[in-house]
């Protein structure tokens, strides 16, 4: 009887995790490893070799997953703060990532778009590209905060403009970059086999962790997302941490927008990026966030980046033909969705309980 | 609060109309000028509209004896909306590239009516071929015939390719595939790896070629139908190590002719970039100098000249020439 007790709290516990947050993002991942598994194991191979520059690297497809997915990790990271305080989505993120990264490129190139050496060093050019893109984010956050426009809308003109701004940058011209070192940040630094951009990741998401265990931020942002007026009362300045999760959200695009440009050492403005805004609010809702704002759950977002690439780099292994393409991620997404939608949620856990307790009563008889 | 915002929308959205229309309206001075309105894309769009528009702009000048205007939109009704007004500022000449081919029809009756030459430039429009004097654009399909048939000649006694498309359902990559698709279902040697769209991408393209490098198939053939994808796909390569190139293991194709592309085939790392010509300008020029002498053109469609290079045979002077 007693035995029966403890295993039933345990199992209620387990019964749990279905509501946990986190769960979503978890189990989408676990099908989709298990489907690899099933079908062709060698995914999870992990090749040694060397590259054509003679340095040593790692290959195969979880280091391409873990290396193309930098990008949507960090970016999820802004998202999901905007959205737990606004309650709305910044849709110029890939719009801004040009920006960003046509600003790198200006002030490594100068005047001229093929230089032989760089005219700065590159961290002068990512520090500066880091002040204008967070500036850019204080002009969405300044609309969204302190003129109460919609997230979507506010947006929305950065999104429209965006890339004819990056190409203003350059004075319409495509800067490239023959300088190795550049090169470095988007693939491989010299004698380390780990893709830069990992790395790279690894330090946002170690930032932002400590962020939000020694600051307030956190705790604020959820307060105000949950409800701007009794965040007030309490003494928080609401439009002042929207604004500054719109900063944040420009810092991590400074950072998205340097990887993107180091990746092929160029940029090409109608395409850098494109689309990835919503692949970004995509991470946030996989991990079970509420796209109205209030909690949230940043680990959630950012293993939901890497359920999003996952899924990505899966179907460019199964070939699917690229008419298909969409539609087999829209499928994909529609069942993770639904997944995630709390009262589906519920019922699972419900069921789950349900199960545990008939296997109990059967073993208890 | 709201009602300030609304009236300021309500002040830069009429501001902006009157720069707009500004910008669209001709100088109206009767000085034997030619005047023409053309309608363009956004010369951000890609190296291949800056080009197209630096080299409009290098033909169409008061030096030329043109009364030039020049509108850009990437959306359609915008476009429809800059040729009305040039229709009703009384043009000579209307040229355009249309963002849609679709919801012409009424605007080129308007200028027929009025007496106005339509010439439509790189894209062509769902209109009764009646109602414009020519159209000078790309022949893409030719495009991929030349570059396939460039292939062909090569030789290989196996030919597996990654075949990585442009956006799906745009002029060039329906032409530069379908040449691509018909040598492969008629010859049991040429076998496509993988074929998916990386929509012009470099990112996306280095992603797809990496899935197959990852997946251990053989290859020896790049099939990309833009040079930013070619880029991208020879990124995967050099992390494998994969010599690429003349001599190299791995043929690479890209298409677009930009300069740091050709660049690529004189160092010998690419072997074949095919051309999608921008500079139209001139064929136009000829066109409306015969209309001026009433000389109609010989005919409707006019293909540009548009050739493959070659890296064993391409010269400093071809990247100089032809790199956009």
């Amino acid at each position: 009887m007693t035995m029966a007790k403890t295993g039933e709290a345990g199992l209620v516990k387990a019964g749990g995790i279905f509501r946990r947050q986190i769960f979503i993002p978890i189990a989408a991942l676990l099908a989709l490893i298990l489907f690899n598994l099933i079908t062709d194991p060698s995914f999870f191979a992990i090749n040694y070799s060397l590259n054509s520059a003679g340095d040593p690297v790692l290959s195969g497809y979880l280091i391409t997953i873990l290396d193309n997915a930098s990008e949507l990790a960090i970016l999820a990271i802004g998202m999901t703060l905007v959205t737990a305080a606004s309650g709305g989505q910044d849709i110029s993120v890939g719009a801004a990532i040009a920006i960003s990264g046509s600003v790198v490129l200006r002030v490594l190139c100068g005047d001229n778009p093929r230089p032989d050496e760089m005219q700065a060093s590159i961290l002068t050019a990512f520090l500066i590209s880091c002040v204008v893109s967070m500036l850019f984010g204080a002009f969405n956050g300044a609309l969204v905060a302190y003129f109460n426009i919609q997230p979507m809308i506010a947006t929305l003109i950065l999104y429209t403009a965006g890339r004819s701004i990056a190409a203003w940058i350059n004075n319409n011209r495509l800067p490239i970059i023959s300088d190795p070192s550049f090169g470095y940040f988007g693939s491989f630094l010299p004698g380390i086999p780990i893709p830069t951009p990992i790395f790279i990741a690894i330090i946002c998401m170690i930032i932002i962790a400590l962020v939000l265990k020694f600051t307030t931020l956190g705790l604020y942002t959820q307060a105000v997302g949950i409800n701007p007026n009794s965040a007030k009362l309490n003494g928080i300045n609401p439009s002042f941490i929207k604004f500054i999760t719109y900063v944040i959200m420009g810092l991590c695009v400074a950072v998205a927008g340097f990887i993107k440009v180091t990746r092929f050492s160029t940029i090409n403005y109608s395409v850098v990026a494109l689309d990835i805004e919503m692949d970004a609010i995509l991470a946030v809702a996989l991990g079970g966030n509420a796209l109205s704002g209030g909690k949230f759950s940043m680990a959630s977002s950012i293993l939901g980046a890497y359920v999003i690439q996952f899924l990505t780099t899966t179907l460019f292994k199964f070939n699917v033909s690229s008419s298909a393409l969409p539609a087999y991620k829209a499928v994909v997404v529609i069942i993770l969705v639904v997944l995630s939608a709390p009262t589906v949620r519920e019922k699972l856990g419900k069921l789950w309980k349900n199960l545990q307790h008939a296997r109990l009563g059967k073993e208890a008889a | 609060m709201k009602k300030v915002l609304l009236s300021l929308l309500v002040l830069i959205l009429s501001v902006s109309a009157v720069f707009a229309q500004g910008a669209a309206e001709a100088s109206g001075a009767d000085n034997g000028l030619i005047r023409v309105g053309i309608i363009n894309n956004d010369p951000n769009e890609s190296g291949y509209r800056t080009a197209n528009d630096a080299d409009l702009k290098r033909v169409f000048n008061e030096e030329n004896g043109y009364d030039a205007s020049f509108y850009y939109s990437l959306r359609n009704d915008e476009q429809i909306a800059a040729a009305q007004l040039f229709i009703q500022d009384g043009v000579d000449y209307l040229l355009l590239s249309a963002a849609g081919t679709a919801g012409w029809d009424s605007v080129l009756q308007d200028a027929y009516d009025a007496g106005i030459y339509v010439i439509l430039f790189d894209r062509t429009v769902d209109a009764d071929p009646s109602l414009y004097v020519a159209e000078v654009v790309s022949d893409t399909n030719l495009q991929g015939q030349t570059a396939v048939d460039w292939l062909a000649s090569q030789n290989l006694d196996e030919y597996n390719i990654i075949h990585i498309q442009g956006v799906m359902g745009s002029s060039a990559q329906i032409g530069r595939t379908t040449a691509l698709d018909e040598m492969v279902a008629n010859n049991d040697n040429w076998n496509l790896v993988t074929q998916q769209t990386a929509e012009w991408n470099a990112e996306t393209a280095q992603q797809i070629t990496q899935a197959v490098i990852d997946s251990g198939e053989p290859f020896n053939v790049i099939y990309a139908e833009n040079d930013d994808m070619a880029r991208g796909a020879v990124a995967a390569l050099d992390r494998a190590n994969i010599s690429h190139g003349v001599g190299g293991d791995v043929i690479i194709m890209g298409f677009d002719c930009n300069k740091w592309a050709l660049e690529e085939l004189l160092a010998g790392r690419w072997n074949y970039d095919g051309q999608a010509n921008p500079f139209q300008a001139d064929t136009i020029d000829g066109i409306i100098r015969n209309l001026e002498n009433s000389i109609d053109p010989e005919s409707k469609t006019i293909y540009l000249v548009e050739q493959g290079f070659d890296a064993t045979t391409i010269t400093q002077e071809d990247v100089d020439k032809y790199g956009i």
